[in-house]
C-alpha cells in the first residue's frame, strides 16, 4: 500500500492543506487534490506544455516536479492568472482577440509560459518569443495566432 | 422613423463565445470531471506482440481484472458496407484469443486511484503465444501469407476492399496518347495527435438505472447508437456527453473498445468509473491514418492536356474496420476524388484496403486526399518537366473552368474557382522574382524551391454522399442493419419567453467556434445579438440526433439546418407581429431584437412578441402553437472547396533539412462566416499538412513493434517549424450549400504536403532528387542528395 505525506501548497495566492503519496506529479495535485483542472496533461512526460505553470515565477512542466518538492514554492495556474472575475490577465485578453485558441487544451500552458516570460520582460521581441514559444505544442491554430496573440500581450503590458 | 438594415453578423470576425471559460481555465474536459469525481479508474493490459495468441491471463487476488470472460452478451463492433468487394471482419471488445496489434486491449483493470490501477496493471501476468505477423502490403497480399482475420477473402489474401473503375474509353485514350508520365506516392503512418488523448468517465444513477458517459468524441449521438448495440442495451439507458474536447482531427470520431469496457464496468458495478488514456497508449491504439502507397500515370497529348489516369492505390488499414465509416474510408475516397479539379475524362483505378497486424486506421483530417492531391500535383511537376511546360501553365490548361462538371467517378464539381485562385496564388506568389532569387542563391550553394498544389476539397455532403458507398438504393429485407450510412443534420431552434434564443444542434464542434459561427448565422435572420444567443451541443439528452463534426461539413450541414429553421421561427415572429401591430407579415423586418414594420415605422420588441406567445397564446388571433419553436434538417450531396497552396523552400544539402521561407493560400470557402475562425482552420491545417511533409511518422520495427510511442520520438512542429501563411480568399458559392459557406476544416491539411513535396523537388531537381515519398525528413534527404551527388562524380570520372 502507498502512504501519503502532508503537503502545503500554495497555489495563487491560497494554502492548499494536502496529502499525497511521494510519487504524485505537482500536476496530478493540483488536478486532484487542489481542484485546480485547468492545469491540462497532454503528455505526461514534459513534451507538450500543457500542464507549464509558474513555480515561483518561472514557467514550469508540472508534469515533470513531484507535488513534494513545491512545498514552499509560491504556484500560479492558469486559474490565477485574471485578476478577477471581470477582468482578464493581457495575455488571456490578447489571445482571446486574436484567435489564438482553437480546442483550448494547450491554451493554459501557452498562458502560463506567455505570462511568465513577459512579466520577467515585456521587451521582449518578436524573435525571442518564438524561442519562447516554440517550447510547448498546439495541435489546432498553426501556431500564428498565438505568436500575434503573445506580441499584442507585450505591447499591452509595456504601457 | 429611419429604417435600418438588419445588422450583418455574418462576415465579422466575433471574438468566440467559447474562450472566456477556456481563457480562465474553466473549461471542462472528460479528465476534469473525472478528477472532480470519486471514481475508479480503468487501465488496460495491452498486447506486446503484433500477432499472437493468449495461452493464459492471471491476477493475484485483490486486482479487479476483466477479460474476454467477463463479455458474456457483449457483442463485436462491426462496422461494414454493402459491397461486393467489401470483406466484413469484426473487432471484439477485448481482443482474445487472437491479438492482433500491438497495443491492442486484452484485459482491463479497475482500481480506486489511476495510480493504484497502473500498479495493477504490473501485476497482470498474461502469456501469448507469437504468431506470425504482416506488416504491409506486399507482404500480406502474397500467396499464403498469414491472414489477419480468419474470413474468407475472394480476391487477394488480407484485402477487404478493392474497388475499380475502368471508363469505356480509357484503353484507346491511353494507348494513343503521346505521352505516359508516371509517379509513385506515398505517406507514412501518421497520428491525428490530438493534444488530449482519448478519455471516458461512466457515472452510474442507481436511481433510474441510466449511465451517463462524458466522452471525448466528435459524435456522441453515433457512439450512444454503437454502445448500446454492442452492450445490447436501449440507447436510453445512456446519456453521452461530449465536453469540452481536447481536438479530434478525425481520431475521436471512431467508437473506442475501451469506452465499451468503462460503460461495461460501470453498469455492471453500479459506480463511476473513467479511463485516461496516456500518450503511450495514444500513439499505440487511438486509431492511425495516412499509410498509402499510389501508384499513377498520366496520358498527356502533344500540348500537355491530360486524357487519362491510371491508378493502382493501396491503403494499409491496420487491424480492425473503425465504426462508423469503416476501413473502406481511405480507398474509396482515392477513387472517388484522386482525379481532383483536373479536367481528365478517362481513368481506370483500383484501390484497395489491406489488413496488416498494426493498429487500425480511422479518418484523419483530409482523409486519403492529401496522398491523392500529392499524387495528382507531383504528376504535373513531373509531366511540366518532361513535356517542357511551366507548371503553372500546365496545371491552368488542365484546370476544370466550366461548371457544373462531372468528373470520372460520377462526382460532380460544382461552383468554384481553380483557374482563378491558381492565378492568384501565381501572383502572390511572383514566379519570375523567385526564380531570378533561386539562381542568385544556387551560386552560393544555396537550394531553394518553389512548389505549387491546386486541389478541390469535398465538404458539406450528407446522406446522398455517404450512401454512394455502398450498393443498396432501397431499403429491402436484406439491407444489413449494421450498415451505417451517416449524412443529416438536425437543428432545433427554441426562443424563450424572455426571447433567448437556444439553437439545439446535432454537430459536436471541439474547437472549431461552432457557437460562435452558428451564432452569427442565427442572428442575421432573427435580429438578434450574439449574447441573445445560445448555441447546445454535444449532449444526446438535449439535442437531436445527428452525426458529428467531421469531414468539413459542420459550417455547412449544422449551419444550413440553423438558418432554415431561423428562417421558419422568424416567419412566425413576423406574424406574430403582425397580429400585434396590424399590416402583414411581409411588412415586417427583424431588427435590433424587435419586429419593425417597414411601412409605418412601428415596432414591437421580440420579448413581447416572446411573452404573448407562451403566457397569451389564448389571445393570439390565429391559435398558433404556444411556443416559439422551429425545426430543420439540411442534407445537401456536398460541394467543393478549393484552394491552391504555395510553398517556398530552403534545403540544406549538408543536412537535408528543409526550412519552408514562405507559405502561400489562395483559398475558396465560400461566403466567410467567421473570417478569423476560417483563417484559423487554413493555418492549423496547413501546420499539420507541413507535420505530414516533413516530420510525421509513426514507425514500427520488423516485428510490428510500434517504436514511436512519445513526443521524443514523433515529432509534431513546434513554432519553429513552422511559417508565416499568407491567405487570399475568393468567395464562389454554390447552391449546395444555403448559407454560401463551403467547408475549410481539412484543406490546409489536404494541400500542403504536395506544395511543399513539389518545392522540395524543385532545390533538388538539379541534383535529379525527387521527393514523392513523405515524410522528407532530413536523413532522407540527405541519404537521396548524397547518392545524386555521388552518382553524378561518378558520371563525371
Amino acid at each position: 500500500m502507498s502512504t501519503t505525506v502532508p503537503l502545503r501548497l500554495y497555489v495563487n495566492g491560497e494554502r492548499h492543506d494536502i496529502s499525497v503519496e511521494p510519487r504524485r506529479t505537482l500536476a496530478d495535485a493540483l488536478r486532484d487534490d487542489c481542484g485546480l483542472t485547468g492545469t491540462h496533461l497532454g503528455c505526461e512526460h514534459g513534451v507538450c506544455g500543457a500542464c507549464t505553470i509558474l513555480v515561483d515565477g518561472k514557467p514550469t512542466r508540472a508534469c515533470l516536479m513531484f507535488a513534494v518538492q513545491a512545498e514552499g514554492s509560491s504556484i500560479r495556474t492558469v486559474e490565477g492568472l485574471a485578476p478577477d472575475q471581470e477582468e482578464l490577465h493581457p495575455v488571456q485578453k490578447a489571445f482571446w482577440e486574436n484567435h489564438g485558441l482553437q480546442c483550448g487544451f494547450c491554451t493554459p500552458g501557452f498562458l502560463m509560459l506567455v505570462a511568465g516570460q513577459l512579466e520577467e520582460n515585456p521587451d521582449t521581441d518578436e524573435e525571442e518569443m518564438r524561442d519562447v514559444l516554440s517550447s510547448n505544442l498546439c495541435r489546432c491554430t498553426g501556431y500564428q495566432n498565438i505568436l500575434k496573440a503573445s506580441m499584442a500581450a507585450a505591447e499591452e503590458m509595456r504601457g | 422613423m429611419t429604417i435600418t438594415q438588419p445588422p450583418n453578423w455574418t462576415g465579422r470576425s466575433l471574438p468566440r463565445v467559447e474562450d472566456p471559460a477556456i481563457l480562465r481555465g474553466l473549461g471542462r474536459y472528460v479528465a476534469d470531471v473525472a478528477a472532480r469525481d470519486t471514481c475508479m479508474y480503468a487501465k488496460f493490459i495491452r498486447s506486446p506482440y503484433a500477432s499472437g495468441r493468449v495461452v493464459a491471463i492471471s491476477a493475484p487476488p485483490g486486482v479487479r481484472l476483466y477479460t474476454t470472460a467477463d463479455l458474456d452478451g457483449v457483442g463485436d463492433i462491426v462496422a461494414a458496407l454493402e459491397r461486393p468487394d467489401f470483406v466484413s471482419t469484426a473487432q471484439p471488445i477485448l481482443a482474445g484469443p487472437v491479438v492482433r496489434f500491438v497495443g491492442e486491449p486484452i484485459a482491463m483493470v479497475l482500481a480506486e486511484t489511476e495510480a493504484a490501477a497502473e500498479d495493477a496493471v504490473d501485476q497482470v501476468q498474461v502469456e501469448i503465444e507469437q504468431l506470425p505477423a504482416v506488416l504491409g502490403v506486399e507482404q500480406a497480399t502474397a500467396e499464403g501469407a498469414p491472414l489477419v482475420h480468419d474470413v474468407e477473402f475472394p480476391g487477394d489474401a488480407n484485402t477487404v476492399v478493392d474497388g475499380r473503375i475502368h471508363t469505356a474509353g480509357f484503353d484507346e485514350v491511353f494507348a494513343g496518347a503521346e505521352h505516359v508520365v508516371t509517379v509513385q506516392v506515398g505517406s507514412a503512418r501518421q497520428s491525428a495527435m490530438p493534444l488530449e488523448a482519448r478519455a471516458s468517465h461512466a457515472a452510474y444513477d442507481p436511481g433510474t438505472g441510466r449511465t451517463t458517459l462524458h466522452v471525448t468524441t466528435q459524435m456522441p449521438h453515433v457512439v450512444r447508437t454503437g454502445l448500446a448495440d454492442v452492450l445490447g442495451i436501449r440507447e436510453d439507458d445512456l446519456r453521452v456527453i461530449a465536453p469540452d474536447v481536447g481536438g479530434g482531427f478525425g481520431a475521436k470520431m471512431a467508437l473506442a473498445r475501451e469506452d465499451v469496457m468503462v460503460v461495461l464496468a460501470s453498469r455492471r458495478l453500479r459506480t463511476n468509473v473513467a479511463w485516461i488514456e496516456t500518450r503511450e497508449e495514444n500513439f499505440m491504439g487511438a486509431w492511425h491514418s495516412r499509410e498509402q502507397v499510389y501508384d499513377v500515370e498520366g496520358a498527356f497529348d502533344a500540348d500537355g492536356t491530360l486524357l487519362a489516369v491510371r491508378a493502382d492505390l493501396r491503403c494499409d488499414v491496420g487491424a480492425y474496420s473503425c465504426y462508423p465509416v469503416t476501413y473502406a474510408v481511405e480507398p474509396l475516397m482515392a477513387m472517388a476524388e484522386l482525379t481532383g479539379p483536373y479536367a481528365v475524362r478517362e481513368y481506370s483505378v483500383r484501390s484497395r484496403a489491406v489488413l496488416s497486424n498494426k493498429c487500425p486506421i480511422a479518418p484523419y483530417r483530409g482523409v486519403s486526399r492529401p496522398v491523392q492531391v500529392l499524387a495528382m500535383e507531383r504528376l504535373m511537376d513531373v509531366a511540366a518537366r518532361e513535356l517542357d511546360i511551366d507548371p503553372v501553365e500546365l496545371r491552368m490548361h488542365n484546370l476544370v473552368h466550366e461548371f457544373p462538371h462531372r468528373i470520372p467517378s460520377g462526382l460532380v464539381l460544382d461552383n468554384a474557382s481553380h483557374r482563378e485562385t491558381l492565378a492568384v496564388a501565381a501572383e502572390m506568389a511572383d514566379v519570375d522574382d523567385f526564380r531570378r532569387r533561386q539562381l542568385a542563391a544556387r551560386e552560393e550553394g544555396r537550394l531553394l524551391g518553389i512548389g505549387f498544389s491546386s486541389f478541390a476539397e469535398r465538404t458539406g455532403y450528407g446522406t446522398p454522399a455517404f450512401a454512394a458507398r455502398s450498393v443498396p438504393f432501397e431499403l429491402k429485407k436484406t439491407t444489413a442493419a449494421d450498415v451505417i450510412t451517416p449524412g443529416f443534420e438536425r437543428v432545433v431552434l427554441t426562443m424563450d419567453s424572455s426571447a433567448g434564443v437556444t439553437v439545439r444542434i446535432g454537430a459536436s464542434p471541439h474547437g472549431q467556434g461552432l457557437r460562435t459561427s452558428l451564432a452569427q448565422v442565427v442572428c442575421d435572420q432573427l435580429g438578434v445579438a450574439p449574447a441573445d444567443v445560445r448555441v447546445i451541443h454535444s449532449d444526446t439528452d438535449a439535442t437531436p440526433y445527428g452525426w458529428g463534426s467531421f469531414a468539413s461539413r459542420a459550417m455547412v450541414m449544422a449551419g444550413g439546418a440553423s438558418m432554415l429553421a431561423a428562417k421558419d421561427l422568424a416567419a412566425r415572429l413576423r406574424t406574430l407581429a403582425s397580429h400585434r401591430l396590424g399590416g402583414l407579415p411581409g411588412d415586417f423586418e427583424l431588427v435590433d431584437g424587435g419586429a419593425l414594420n417597414r411601412e409605418t415605422g412601428e415596432s414591437v420588441p421580440l420579448f413581447v412578441l416572446a411573452r404573448d406567445t407562451y403566457h397569451s397564446s389564448h389571445l393570439i388571433p390565429d391559435k398558433g402553437e404556444p411556443v416559439l419553436e422551429a425545426v430543420a434538417t439540411y442534407d445537401p450531396s456536398g460541394t467543393f472547396a478549393n484552394a491552391c497552396h504555395v510553398a517556398e523552400v530552403e534545403v540544406d544539402p549538408a543536412t537535408g533539412a528543409v526550412a519552408i521561407t514562405r507559405f502561400l493560400v489562395a483559398e475558396d470557402a465560400g461566403r466567410l462566416v467567421n473570417p478569423a475562425i476560417v483563417d484559423g482552420q487554413i493555418q492549423g491545417g496547413v501546420v499539420q499538412g507541413i507535420a505530414n511533409a516533413l516530420y510525421e511518422e509513426l514507425i514500427y520495427d520488423d516485428r510490428g513493434v510500434l517504436v514511436t510511442t512519445s513526443l521524443m520520438d514523433y515529432l509534431p512542429p513546434t513554432l519553429h517549424e513552422v511559417p508565416d501563411i499568407e491567405i487570399a480568399h475568393m468567395k464562389t458559392t454554390s447552391p449546395q450549400s444555403i448559407t454560401g459557406a463551403k467547408g475549410v476544416g481539412e484543406g490546409g491539411t489536404i494541400g500542403a504536403p504536395a506544395a511543399v513535396a513539389n518545392a522540395v523537388s524543385d532545390a533538388l531537381a538539379h541534383l535529379g532528387v525527387q521527393v514523392n515519398h513523405l515524410p522528407a525528413t532530413p536523413h532522407r534527404l540527405r541519404t537521396a542528395i548524397r547518392a545524386a551527388q555521388s552518382h553524378a562524380q561518378e558520371a563525371a570520372s
